[in-house]
This record gives structure tokens, sequence and C-alpha cells, in this order.
């Protein structure tokens, strides 16, 4: 691993102007990603800048909103009463992903900055336009089974891998930043972005902006939910496709649903148009189905991922069906 | 002088390294000892860029320890390679396997993953600190009891996570254990075993 320069301020402000002034600067929090990264030679930081001091670790729930500090640990937030009776589809979410000792470690803004886990990405021998921009990518006509059918480019085909965000975008969440030109909220559909023609910006944070929370509104969203991840093991893997699926019934009819699947593209991918589609109709499969269709509009497949096609559509059925059970 | 084979840069960079390491060397002489260790709370650049080993705190299995350990060291390589302390076990070295697991103010984490100066005034439990004495914690009296391991190459994560484990309160069910466990992966397949173990330490009701 390279050498780097290690600082710990105990200041906000101390800690933002370090990295804001200096583009080989970085936040290290929970590190579980960073030091993966940093190990294999995919990131190289000069400077370290440890924000464990900072204190942003609360969990509070005031009248109308959850706010999550930045540095609660998703153990923390998973086990926390209010998280839990106001919104268990983030709990679920965030109990799907990694493991114990790592929930233990990850924190809540770590976790939505954590890098994309594309075998090309990691592999510094290959090509790839988020390591290396203008190398190429090398997933596009290599072996990408584990990649995109929404929203990729041309430049890149890789998909987040964070669970806790797909929740968090399905709930309307708002990241909150802090940053050297003060502070700024950003709806947790709009932080991670779209590879289009620059996929080395995961987010659309500036530089030197450092998540201190994020909130989620109250909702009447606290009964009938499930995160439904599939993957290649029972436990402790990444998803090959997830759902998120938020039920208000009214009796059988659906009143107002919130929906995103993580595992399909760039970012945790919100499904509007198959909400509305739901409001209104009854909560039965041939409903789910219908909604899935919806769904699944504009979805492309490459030569290895067309298992996509099929497995996400059924993901967010049975999510539905999960939640309707709830 | 268009024919001049290629050289590798080696000579002279080798040099300039040696230099850079130098007065890198010279500078840290050149802090007051109380600065640095006004650092250990907080580290600001000033310091951090005159110093290549950072002033660390910890208490390690009770044993409290006065360190200066290069900022990339993980806090399982300070474990193995400077402590000695080897019970802790490096697997995949990338949070991928759980041998490496210790606790951390009573939290499991992956050692491997982890900086070990990010932990100052931590307190770390590693396997060693576990039994007391000759007597064997309860969790490892039922590995044996119940062979839960076979090469035990990851037995001591194993048992770290389990104590965890139990203290959390996920281990209610085979199904919650399974699942609870799952950061730490055994190769020879001894998991039946290992939900057993864990098993009777929970309804055992020992204290743990």
């Amino acid at each position: 691993m390279n050498q780097f320069q290690y600082v710990r301020p105990s200041k906000q402000q101390a800690a933002i102007e370090a990295v804001a002034k200096d583009a080989n600067a970085t936040f290290i929090a929970g590190g579980t990603n960073l030091v993966d990264l940093m190990k294999r030679g995919v990131m190289a930081p000069q400077k370290l800048v440890d924000i464990n001091r900072l204190p942003l670790t609360r969990i509070d729930h005031d009248p109308g909103k959850l706010r999550i500090g930045a540095l609660a640990l998703n153990s923390a937030v998973a086990d926390d009463k209010q998280v839990r009776e106001h919104q268990p589809l983030l709990v679920q979410a965030i109990n799907a992903g990694a493991s114990a000792q790592l929930r233990n470690m990850a924190t809540t803004g770590g976790n939505m900055l954590q890098r994309t886990r594309c075998p090309y990405f990691y592999d510094t021998a290959m090509p790839c336009n988020k390591r290396e921009p203008g190398t190429g990518c090398g997933a596009l006509e290599g072996i990408n089974r584990m990649h995109a059918i929404f929203g990729f480019s041309d430049k890149c085909i890789a998909v987040h891998p964070s669970d806790m965000s797909v929740a968090l975008v399905a709930l309307d969440a708002t990241v909150l930043v802090s940053g050297p030109r003060g502070d700024r909220r950003i709806a947790f559909a709009d932080l991670h972005r779209l590879p289009g023609d620059t996929p080395e910006k995961d987010t659309t944070l500036e530089p030197g902006e450092l998540i201190t929370a994020v909130e989620v509104p109250d909702n009447p969203f606290t009964k009938h939910v499930s995160y439904h991840k599939v993957r290649e093991r029972a436990s402790y893997a990444f998803a090959l496709v997830s759902a998120a699926a938020a039920l208000d019934l009214d009796g059988s009819t659906i009143k107002a649903a919130r929906l995103a699947f993580g595992g399909v593209a760039h970012k945790p991918w919100r499904l509007t148009a198959a909400e509305q589609f739901l409001v209104g109709k009854p909560a039965t499969e041939e409903t789910f189905k219908q909604a899935a269709t919806v769904a699944m509009q504009g979805a492309k497949a490459f030569k290895h991922n067309e298992y996509k096609l099929r497995l996400a559509p059924n993901t967010l059925v049975q999510a539905l069906k999960n939640a309707t059970a709830a | 002088m268009n024919n001049e084979p290629d050289l590798p840069p080696s000579h002279d960079e080798a040099r300039r390294n040696f230099l850079k390491q130098s007065s890198l060397l010279t500078a840290v002489a050149l802090v007051p000892a109380p600065v640095v260790q006004a650092a250990t709370a907080e580290l600001d650049e000033r310091v951090a860029a005159a110093i290549e080993k950072v002033p660390l705190k910890l208490e390690i299995n009770g044993k409290k320890y006065k360190l200066d350990v290069e900022p990339r060291t993980t806090l399982l390589d300070l474990l193995r390679e400077q402590l000695n302390l080897t019970g802790t076990k490096k697997g995949c070295d990338y949070g991928q396997c759980g041998a490496c697991t210790v606790h951390v103010d009573g939290q499991r984490v992956n050692s491997c993953l982890s900086f070990a100066v990010m932990h100052d005034g931590k307190k770390i439990t590693t396997i060693e600190g576990l039994a007391d004495g000759d007597k064997l914690h309860p969790m490892q009296a039922a590995f044996v009891k119940h062979d839960g391991f076979q090469c035990g190459y990851c037995t001591p994560g194993q048992i770290m996570s389990a104590v965890a484990c139990v203290r959390e309160g996920h281990a209610d069910s085979e199904a919650e254990i399974r699942e609870y466990m799952s950061g730490n992966i055994c190769r020879c397949g001894a998991y039946t075993n290992i939900v057993a173990a864990i098993q009777e330490v929970k309804n055992g009701g020992q204290k743990v």
C-alpha cells in the first residue's frame, strides 16, 4: 500500500478544509471499502482525513422526520428503536448488506459512498473508465453478468452496490452536506449519478463536501415493507438484484407505494412509474406483475446478464407480496 | 546521444528517495516531544507532515500499550507482526472471510480492514484475551465439545464472532445464528457444529 499522511481533526471545518485544498486527500470513516481499495492499489490517496472524532453519530427522531448522523454505524442504525419504529424498510435493507462485523464498522455516510464492486474496476490490470478515465470499459465486451440493465453508458455499465441506499431512495431521504462553500441539502435520488461520459464521478458531491447526516421523512410505510435481495449465497454477498417495496394499504387497496431496485444501475433505481401504477389498485399478484412490467420499461441486457430481465421483475413481485403479507 | 538505451531511472530515483527519507527523519527529530504527545487526541497537519509514525495508545486484552505505528499498518498486522499476538488470523486480508475478527470496545470488527491508528484509546480483545488463565471461555469449551472446527484456521475469528453474536442477542434460532455468523467463512465446512456450539452457550445461560 502507498504511504499516506494521516490526520485526525476534531473540528468539522478543519476536516473539510483538509480535503478541499488537496486533490489527493480523502475522508475516511469506517474504512471498510477504502482500506480494501487501497490494499489493491485501486485508490491511492496521499492524505487520509479521519473524521471519526467528529460528533456525527446521533440518531434523532424529531416531529416529522428521522435524522441519522453520517457516522452512525450501520449496526447502530439497524438496532435503533426509533429507526425500527419509523423506518422498518431501512432496517431490513441495512441488515441485508455485508456481515455483522462490517456493519459494526461501516457508517451511514460511507455506505452511500462505497464504490462499485465491478471486477474490472477492482483489477488494476484491466481497463476501466471509472478507475482510469479514457482506458475503456472492460465489462462492456467482457464478463458482464453482474452489470447494469438500466441507465448505463458506453463508458461504464457498473452497478452501485449499497443495499441501504436502495431503501433511502425509495423513502425520499435527503442528504445533508457541509462543504467549503457552506451547507446544502441533496435529495437522495440526486446524490448518485448516472455514468454518462464521466463514470469516474459516482456522486454529485463537490471536492471537500462532507455528508453530515441523512433525513428520512415520516411516512405511512411502517408495516407493509420488504427488502428482498437475491444473491448467489444465502447471506453476505452483493445483490444480483434487490427490490425495496413499501405499501400503504386500505384493506386490500393500495393507497400509496414506494419502490426501488438495487443491483441494476449505476445508482439506486427508484421506480416512480410503477409506484403510480399501483395507486388505487388491489394488492394482488396480478397487479404486482403488471407493475413489474411497468418497472422494467427501458431495461436492456448485455451478453451475460440477460437473466436480470426476468429476475428483476420477479424480485419486485416477491417484495410486493412480502410487503402485503407483513 | 539518441542511441543511448533507456536506462531505468532507478539510481537517481533511489537517491532521491533516500534523501527524502533522511530529511523526514530529521524532521521527526526536530518535532518537540510535547507536540507529539499532544497529537494523540487530535492530530493536526503540522504534526502529521513531520512524523512518519503516529503515536497510538491501546489496551489489548487488559494490557496497556504505548506504540508508534505507521498509519498504513492495519490493526491485524499490528497485532500479529508487531505485538506477536498471532492468535488472530489473516485469511483473505480483504474483509471477506472473518478470520481476523477481534472486539474493539466490545464490538466485533474485521481487523484487516482497519488502520490501527484509527483505534487510539480503544480497548481491543483478541482470542488470547478470552480465556481466564487456563480456564477456557464457555464458547471455546463449546467449540471443543462440538468439534466446531477441522483445520482450525478460521476458529479464532469464529469464536470471537460467536461470543459477540450471543452478547448482541442475535443467537435466538439456528437461522438467526447462521445469518449473524455469515461474516465468518469456514472452508472445512464445520458450520453445523459451530451452530451447535453457539446454541449450547446461548441456551446454557452462562455469562459470555
